[in-house]
C-alpha cells in the first residue's frame, strides 16, 4: 500500500521545500500520494505534481479546507486513510496540529519528527529537547507520522504525476478561521535557509537586532533568535529556533548573543557549521561551535559583516 | 464553567539527561522532576480565567506514577481547586503514551463535564504535541493549538495561535481543548501559605481501569540512544581571524 503524504498549503502556494523534504524521507516506503487541500490550490496542486518521487496529486478544492483547520482537515484524511499504509506531513505547525487528531480518529499512535525511516513500522525520532534519540517500531494497521525535514535532502523537480480532484469530507463546523497576522520579510524562509544568523539575548534590545539583520543579509541568510530574544520582545516569535520554535539545519548557522541553552541547542546542533559569537566565554554555545569567538558582539559583528 | 487543566511531571527543564548505557532509555533516577513548563501556563491561563470571574471551577489531573501528586500539589498551590491522580504506572521510566493519556482524559472529561480543557502544547520529554489534539478527536470537539491568547465568551473561543508564519486567530465552539504555547502568560509561584493550603485540598486518586483504558503502548521502544556528538571546534582571537577560518572552510 501507499503513503499519503499531505501538503503543506499556505493560501494557495505550497510550501515546496518542506513538502520535497518530506518526500525524500518517506520515497523508502515506496509509491506516495501527495495531498493538496483547500480551495484556490489548483497552482500549488501543479507544483506538487512536479516533484520527483510523486505518483498522484489529491487535490481537494473545498472551501472549508483553507487555512487547514484541524477539524475538516483531518476528517478529510480519515476519510483517505482506507487506502494508505502510511499518512505523513513534514513536521509544520498545520501538521503538528492536524496528524495527531487523524490518529486519534483513526484509533493509532502518531509518530511525530520522524529523523529517520528504518523500514515500514520502525522510525527514529528525538525526545528530551534532542538530547536522546528514539528507535521505535510501531505495531498500529496504519503509520501516521510527522517528518522533521531537517535533516533531508529536497526532492527535485520535472516529474508530472497526474492530479486527480477528490471531494472534501464534512466540516464538522467547529471551528472558524478568523484572521492570519504573518509577517512579510523578503528573506529566505528559515527553516530551508541554508544559512542562518541568530540573535539572542546579548542583543540587548529590538534595535540592536539591526546588526543581527545586517549580517544575516549580507550572507542572503534567514534570521534567527533565541527564546530569550523572543520573550524580550527583540524579535518576533515565529523566527524562535528550538525545541518550541523551529528546527533548523542549515550548511551554516552564526549565533550571536546565544548562551546555549538545551532548549536552544535542540534547534539547530544538526547545522553543518556553527559560528558563534558571544561575550563570555564559558557560554555552553563553544561546546557546540565550529569556530568561535569572545567578543563584544557590537563592535565584532558590524565588523564581522564589513569583511566578509 | 469549569475548566480541566491536565499536567504532566517531567525531568527538570534545567537537567542534562542521560541516556543508558545500555540503550534502554533515558536515566530519570534520583534525577529532579517538575511540572512540564507548558502545563504551568495551562495552569495559570485556568487560574485567571476563575480570576476573571469566566471559570467557576479549576481542576487539575495528571496520569503516571504516584509521585505525580507532587506536580498535582503544585498546581493546587498555584490555585487550581481540586485534582485527579490517575495511577497508570508503577516505574517512572514507563511513559505512558499520548493516545493512552488522552483516552483517561476523555474518561475524566465525561465524568466532570468541562467546557474547556486547557493543556500544554507539548511535554518536554517525549516531545510529542499531540495529546491535546488527540482528546479533542476522541471527544468530538474542536482544537485551537499553541495558543498564545484566550478570550472566552458568548460559548465560543477566540485563539490567538503562533503558526510558522507569524500568528493565526480562529474562533471555536466550547466545549473545546486549547493547547497552550510559551507565550500565553507568565505562570506565577505558588506563595508558602498557598502550599499549605494546597495540602489540604481534595486529591482523588483513580486508575486507568476505571475508564476502561487499556495504557498498553502502540510503539515499542527499540532503543535509545545518544545523539551523534560534534567534534570540538576552534577559537578565533580576532575577527579577522574568524573571517579567515568561515572564508576557509569555504562557507561563504
Amino acid at each position: 500500500m501507499a503513503t499519503l503524504l499531505l501538503a503543506d498549503v499556505t493560501d494557495g502556494k505550497l510550501a515546496t521545500d518542506a513538502v520535497a523534504k518530506a518526500l525524500t524521507a518517506v520515497a523508502p516506503l515506496g509509491e506516495v500520494h501527495l495531498l493538496v487541500a483547500g480551495q484556490g490550490g489548483d497552482a500549488a496542486a501543479a507544483e506538487a505534481a512536479t516533484l520527483q518521487g510523486v505518483t498522484k496529486v489529491l487535490f481537494a478544492p473545498d472551501h472549508a479546507l483553507c487555512h487547514a483547520l484541524a477539524e475538516p482537515t483531518a476528517a478529510l484524511l480519515v476519510a483517505l486513510a482506507p487506502s494508505y499504509s502510511h499518512l505523513a506531513a513534514p513536521s509544520t505547525a498545520d501538521a503538528k496540529n492536524i496528524l495527531p487528531r487523524v490518529a486519534a480518529l483513526l484509533d493509532v499512535m502518531v509518530i511525530s519528527d520522524v529523523t529517520a525511516i528504518s523500514d515500514a513500522e520502525t522510525f527514529e525520532r528525538p525526545i528530551y529537547a534532542g538530547n536522546a534519540i528514539q528507535t521505535v517500531r510501531s505495531s498500529d494497521p496504519i503509520k501516521v507520522l510527522t517528518i522533521r525535514t531537517a535533516g533531508f535532502a529536497a526532492a527535485s523537480t520535472g516529474n508530472a504525476a497526474p492530479v486527480e480532484t477528490v471531494p472534501g469530507a464534512q466540516d464538522p463546523g467547529l471551528s472558524q478561521w478568523l484572521e492570519d497576522r504573518t509577517a512579510h520579510s523578503g528573506r529566505p524562509e528559515l527553516t530551508s535557509a541554508p544559512v542562518v544568523v541568530s540573535g539572542g539575548r546579548g542583543i540587548g534590545s529590538k534595535e540592536g537586532f539591526e546588526i543581527v539583520e545586517a549580517l544575516a543579509d549580507k550572507l542572503g541568510a534567514a534570521v534567527g533568535a533565541s527564546r530569550a530574544a523572543v520573550d524580550a520582545g527583540y524579535a518576533p516569535n515565529d523566527w524562535q529556533v528550538g525545541q518550541t520554535g523551529k528546527v533548523v539545519a542549515p550548511n551554516l548557522y552564526v549565533a550571536l548573543g546565544i548562551s546555549g541553552a538545551i532548549q536552544h541547542l535542540a534547534g539547530m546542533k544538526d547545522s553543518k557549521f556553527i559560528v558563534a559569537i558571544n561575550k563570555d566565554a564559558e557560554a555552553p554555545i563553544f561546546q557546540v561551535a565550529d569556530f568561535g569567538l569572545v567578543a563584544d558582539l557590537f563592535t565584532a559583528v558590524p565588523e564581522l559583516t564589513e569583511k566578509l | 464553567m469549569k475548566v480541566l487543566v491536565p499536567v504532566k511531571r517531567v525531568i527538570d527543564y534545567n537537567v542534562k539527561v542521560r541516556v543508558r548505557a545500555d540503550g534502554s532509555g533515558v536515566d530519570l533516577a534520583n534525577v529532579k522532576m517538575s511540572m512540564n513548563p507548558f502545563d504551568e501556563i495551562a495552569v495559570e491561563e485556568a487560574i485567571r480565567l476563575k480570576e476573571a470571574g469566566v471559570a467557576t471551577e479549576v481542576v487539575a489531573v495528571s496520569i503516571g506514577v504516584k509521585q505525580a501528586q507532587e506536580t498535582l500539589r503544585t498546581a493546587l498551590a498555584m490555585g487550581a481547586d481540586r485534582a485527579i491522580l490517575v495511577v497508570a504506572s508503577e516505574d517512572v521510566h514507563q511513559d505512558i503514551e499520548p493516545l493512552a493519556v488522552a483516552k483517561i482524559l476523555a474518561g475524566v472529561v465525561k465524568e466532570e463535564e468541562p467546557s474547556l480543557v486547557l493543556c500544554g502544547k507539548q511535554a518536554i520529554d517525549n516531545d510529542m504535541n499531540a495529546t491535546g489534539q488527540m482528546l479533542a478527536a476522541l471527544l468530538g470537539w474542536a482544537q485551537a493549538t499553541f495558543a498564545s491568547e484566550l478570550k472566552v465568551e458568548g460559548g465560543q473561543a477566540t485563539v490567538t495561535r503562533e503558526v510558522d508564519g507569524g500568528l493565526q486567530s480562529i474562533q471555536v465552539r466550547l466545549p473545546a481543548v486549547v493547547t497552550v504555547d510559551l507565550r500565553m502568560n507568565e505562570p506565577r509561584y505558588a506563595s508558602l501559605p498557598n502550599i499549605m493550603k494546597a495540602k489540604k485540598k481534595p486529591m482523588e486518586e483513580k486508575s486507568p481501569a476505571d475508564y476502561g483504558v487499556d495504557t498498553a503502548p502502540r510503539l515499542t521502544v527499540l532503543r535509545t540512544t545518544e545523539p551523534a556528538t560534534r567534534k570540538a571546534g576552534v577559537m578565533a582571537r580576532s575577527v579577522d581571524e574568524l573571517v579567515d577560518m568561515i572564508k576557509g572552510a569555504g562557507l561563504v
